[in-house]
C-alpha cells in the first residue's frame, strides 16, 4: 500500500492526496528530486581523491555513493548543494563555487 | 441489562473509559477535569484496564503523546479543561490535519482572565475551527453516552478525525445524578477493536506522518482534510442508531424539544438546556408555543438540519456561553444566524451571551428569554444583535 | 410539591458539606428516587464558605440551576449564621437545621425572623461520643433525613450500613461508630 508519490506534483488535485498527507512505504524520499533545489553543485576532482571517505558520512542527503570501498560520482538528483563535503575534504578533491 | 446508578459526570466518563479499555491515556490534571484521569488511574492500579497510563508534565505533552500513540496505531485519548486546552492549541491542529482518530474528554471551564474555575464554553469554542469533531452533553447520562460513541465516530474510515467530548464543568462534572450504565461487555462489543489501515508500528508498511507541505500542496491538503468532516454527520447518525439498539436512548445531531409547533425557540448547548426544558413545560402549561433546539454536534455544524428544524419559528434566541468579542455576539449565534440566512428564514433572531464563568441559569431566566422573544414578535423587531443575560447593570 | 424536595447546605471548606450532600443523594437514590447532589465552589480553600445542594424527586430532574427557594436548609457551621444569609428564600413551611451546642432559643434570634420550623443538633457532641473525632456530616445527614422525612429510620439505617460496609471495607472498625452516630442523631435532633 505504499504511496505512489510519482503521481504527486503541481497538477495533483486534492482528491489525489492521501488522508493527512501521510506517506506509506519506506525510502520514498529517493523519489523526490531534491537536486532541483540548488543552483550550484560540488564538483568531484577524482585525481586529488585519496578515498579517505570523510565526505560520505557528512552528506545530509546521502548523495555520495560508495562502491567497493570507493566513493563514486555525486548523485546530483538529490544533492542540494550545501557544500559540507567541500569543507570535509582534506585534499581539495571537491570544489564548489562560493565554498572554500 | 442496564445498571441504574448515581454518578457525577466525571465518574460517568471515567467508567465509560474503563469499559472502552483504551490503549493509551496520557494525562495532566486541571480543574474540573482532574477527576477523570484520577478515577481512571485507580482502574489502572486495580488492573481493571490494560491501558498505558502516562502522567506527563503538561497538556502540550499529553496531547502530543496521544497524537504519537494514535499515529503508532493505538486507541488513545486524554482529558482537560480551560487553560489546559489552550496549551494544547498547536497539537489540536496537528491531530486533525494528520487525520488521527483520538478522543479528548473536555470538561468546559472559562478561560482566564479573570481567572475562574467554573463553567463556560470559551475553551472549546476557541477550538471550534481546529478541525476536531465537537459533541456536547446536557447531563451526566449524555456525557457517558457520548463517550461510548466517540471512538466509533472518530475512527470511522470515512472520518478519521479527533473528537472532543464536552460536558459542563462542575454543573455536570461534579453533580451526582441518576444514570443508566451499560454492561461492560455491551460497551466493548459496541466500540470494538481499533484496526487502523496503516500505522507507524506496522512493519509491513513503514510510513511517514505529518510531512512538510509547501504552498503548492497546502491548500489541497486542507480541502482533503475537510472531506473527512463532510462525512461526520452521517456517521454520527449511524453510530447513534446502533447505540440506541443497545441502550434504548436515541441521539441525533441535535435535540428538538417541543419544537414541532413552537413559535418561539431557544438554541443552546449544554446543561442549561435541562433548565430550559423546565421553563418550556411551565410555559406550555399556559398554552405558550415555545421550544428548544439543543445542539449535540457543534463541529461539524449541521446548518441545514438546524435551519430546517427552525423553519416555522417566528423568533429565536441563540444562547452563547462564550463571548465572541466580534461586537456581534458569540460563535453559536454567528453559526445559527448564517444557517438561517442561507435558508432564507424570516425569523427574528437575537443572540444572548449567558452563564460566563459559572453564572447560574435559572428557570425564571429562561422564562424571561421567552417573554423577550414574544416582545420581539409583537414589535416586529429583533432589537440588538446581541445582549447579555444575568448581568448586573 | 410533596414529591420534590430541595435542600441547601451551608458549610465551610473541609467540613464535609459537599460530602454530606452527595451521601444524601446516595441514600435517596437507594430508595428509588431521582436525585441531584452538587457543590457550588467559591474560593478553593479550607474554611471558605461553601454551598451544596440536593434535589430529591419522584420524577426526572432536569434543572441544573442552583437552589434559591429550598424547603430545607442545613447549617453545618453555626458561625455562618452571621456571615451568610442562610435563610434566603427558605420556605416558611420548610425548616432549618442548625448544628450547634446552643439551645434553639439562643439560635432563633440569629435567623433574621424566619418563621418556619427550626431544628438543632449538637453534631459535635454526638460525633465525639460515637467516633471520638469531629465529623459533623454523619450526624447531620441522619438529622436532615428525619427532619425532611426522606425515609423512615429503619430503611435509612439499613441503607447506610450497606453503604458503610462498601465504603469502609478496609476498616470495618469504624462502621459501628458511624452507625451509632446516625442513630444518636436520629434521636437527638429536635
Amino acid at each position: 500500500m505504499a504511496t505512489d508519490i510519482s503521481k504527486l506534483g503541481l497538477k495533483a488535485k486534492w482528491q489525489d492526496l492521501t488522508e493527512g498527507m501521510s506517506i506509506a512505504g519506506a525510502g520514498t524520499s529517493a523519489d523526490f528530486m531534491t537536486g532541483e533545489w540548488s543552483s550550484t553543485k560540488p564538483v568531484f576532482i577524482e585525481e586529488n581523491c585519496k578515498q579517505c571517505l570523510l565526505c560520505v558520512p557528512v552528506c545530509p542527503d546521502s548523495c555520495i555513493p560508495v562502491h567497493d570501498k570507493k566513493r563514486a560520482a555525486f548523485d546530483y538528483d538529490h544533492c542540494k548543494g550545501c557544500g559540507i563535503c567541500v569543507k570535509a575534504c582534506p585534499f581539495e578533491a571537491i570544489t564548489m563555487e562560493g565554498v572554500k | 441489562m442496564a445498571k441504574r446508578d448515581r454518578l457525577s459526570g466525571n465518574e460517568a466518563v471515567a467508567i465509560a473509559l474503563r469499559q472502552i479499555n483504551p490503549d493509551v491515556f496520557p494525562a495532566f490534571p486541571i480543574t474540573p477535569s482532574t477527576e477523570i484521569p484520577q478515577y481512571f488511574a485507580s482502574f489502572v492500579a486495580n488492573g481493571e484496564v490494560d491501558t498505558e497510563f502516562i502522567p506527563v508534565e503538561s497538556e502540550h505533552s499529553s496531547m502530543s503523546a496521544a497524537i504519537g500513540a494514535s499515529a503508532a496505531g493505538a486507541r488513545a485519548l486524554t482529558a482537560t479543561s480551560s487553560c489546559g486546552l489552550a496549551y494544547m492549541w498547536e497539537e489540536l491542529y496537528i491531530a486533525a490535519s494528520n487525520r488521527l482518530p483520538l478522543a479528548l474528554a473536555l470538561v468546559n471551564r472559562a478561560l482566564s482572565g479573570p481567572i475562574n474555575i467554573n463553567c463556560d464554553h470559551s475553551d472549546s469554542m476557541g477550538a471550534r475551527d481546529s478541525g476536531w469533531i465537537q459533541i456536547y452533553a446536557e447531563n451526566n447520562q449524555e456525557a457517558y453516552d457520548n463517550m461510548v460513541q466517540a471512538f466509533r465516530i472518530s475512527e470511522h474510515k470515512d472520518v478519521k478525525l479527533p473528537i472532543m467530548v464536552c460536558q459542563d464543568g462542575f454543573i455536570t462534572s461534579h453533580a451526582v445524578e441518576n444514570i443508566e450504565l451499560l454492561e461492560d461487555e455491551d460497551v466493548r462489543n459496541f466500540v470494538g477493536e481499533y484496526e487502523p489501515e496503516n500505522y507507524l508500528l506496522n512493519p509491513e508498511c513503514p510510513m511517514a506522518v505529518g510531512p512538510y507541505s509547501v504552498t503548492d500542496y497546502y491548500m489541497e491538503a486542507k480541502r482533503n482534510q475537510a472531506e473527512g468532516m463532510k462525512h461526520v454527520e452521517q456517521v454520527v447518525l449511524d453510530v447513534a442508531k446502533e447505540f440506541a439498539e443497545i441502550s434504548g436512548r436515541s441521539y441525533g445531531l441535535f435535540e428538538a424539544y417541543r419544537l414541532e409547533d413552537a413559535q418561539r425557540a431557544v438554541v443552546m448547548i449544554g446543561s442549561a438546556a435541562g433548565t430550559t426544558k423546565d421553563a418550556i413545560d411551565r410555559l406550555r402549561e399556559k398554552g405558550e408555543k415555545v421550544g428548544l433546539l439543543k445542539i449535540r454536534l457543534y463541529r461539524p455544524f449541521p446548518a441545514e438540519a438546524i435551519a430546517q428544524a427552525l423553519k416555522n419559528v417566528k423568533a429565536v434566541a441563540i444562547m452563547d456561553r462564550a463571548e465572541g468579542y466580534s461586537n456581534h455576539g458569540g460563535p453559536l449565534g454567528s453559526d445559527v444566524m448564517a444557517a438561517l440566512f442561507r435558508a432564507r428564514s424570516t425569523a427574528l433572531a437575537t443572540n444572548i451571551v449567558y452563564g460566563l464563568g459559572g453564572r447560574d441559569v435559572r428557570v425564571e431566566d429562561m422564562e424571561q428569554v421567552f417573554s423577550d422573544l414574544q416582545k420581539m414578535i409583537d414589535q416586529e423587531d429583533a432589537g440588538e444583535t446581541y445582549r447579555y443575560m444575568g448581568l448586573r447593570e | 410539591m410533596s414529591n420534590h424536595t430541595e435542600i441547601r447546605w451551608h458549610g465551610r471548606g473541609g467540613q464535609g458539606a459537599k460530602t454530606a450532600a452527595l451521601l444524601l443523594a446516595d441514600v435517596a437514590f437507594q430508595t428509588g428516587k431521582y436525585v441531584q447532589g452538587f457543590p457550588e465552589y467559591g474560593p478553593e480553600r479550607m474554611g471558605a464558605p461553601i454551598t451544596a445542594y440536593n434535589r430529591i424527586s419522584d420524577t426526572v430532574i432536569r434543572s441544573h440551576s442552583n437552589i434559591y427557594d429550598p424547603q430545607y436548609v442545613v447549617v453545618v457551621d453555626e458561625s455562618l449564621l452571621e456571615a451568610v444569609d442562610v435563610t434566603s428564600g427558605l420556605k416558611e413551611d420548610g425548616a432549618i437545621l442548625v448544628n450547634t451546642e446552643r439551645t434553639k432559643e439562643e439560635i432563633i434570634p440569629h435567623l433574621k425572623g424566619y418563621q418556619g420550623d427550626v431544628y438543632i443538633i449538637d453534631a459535635k457532641k454526638i460525633s465525639m461520643a460515637a467516633l471520638g473525632k469531629y465529623f459533623p456530616n454523619t450526624p447531620l445527614l441522619a438529622a436532615i433525613v428525619k427532619v425532611a422525612q426522606i425515609m423512615d429510620k429503619e430503611t435509612f439505617l439499613r441503607e447506610m450500613r450497606a453503604s458503610f460496609q462498601h465504603k469502609f471495607a478496609n476498616k470495618p472498625e469504624v462502621i459501628d461508630g458511624n452507625m451509632k452516630a446516625l442513630e444518636m442523631a436520629f434521636e437527638e435532633v429536635h
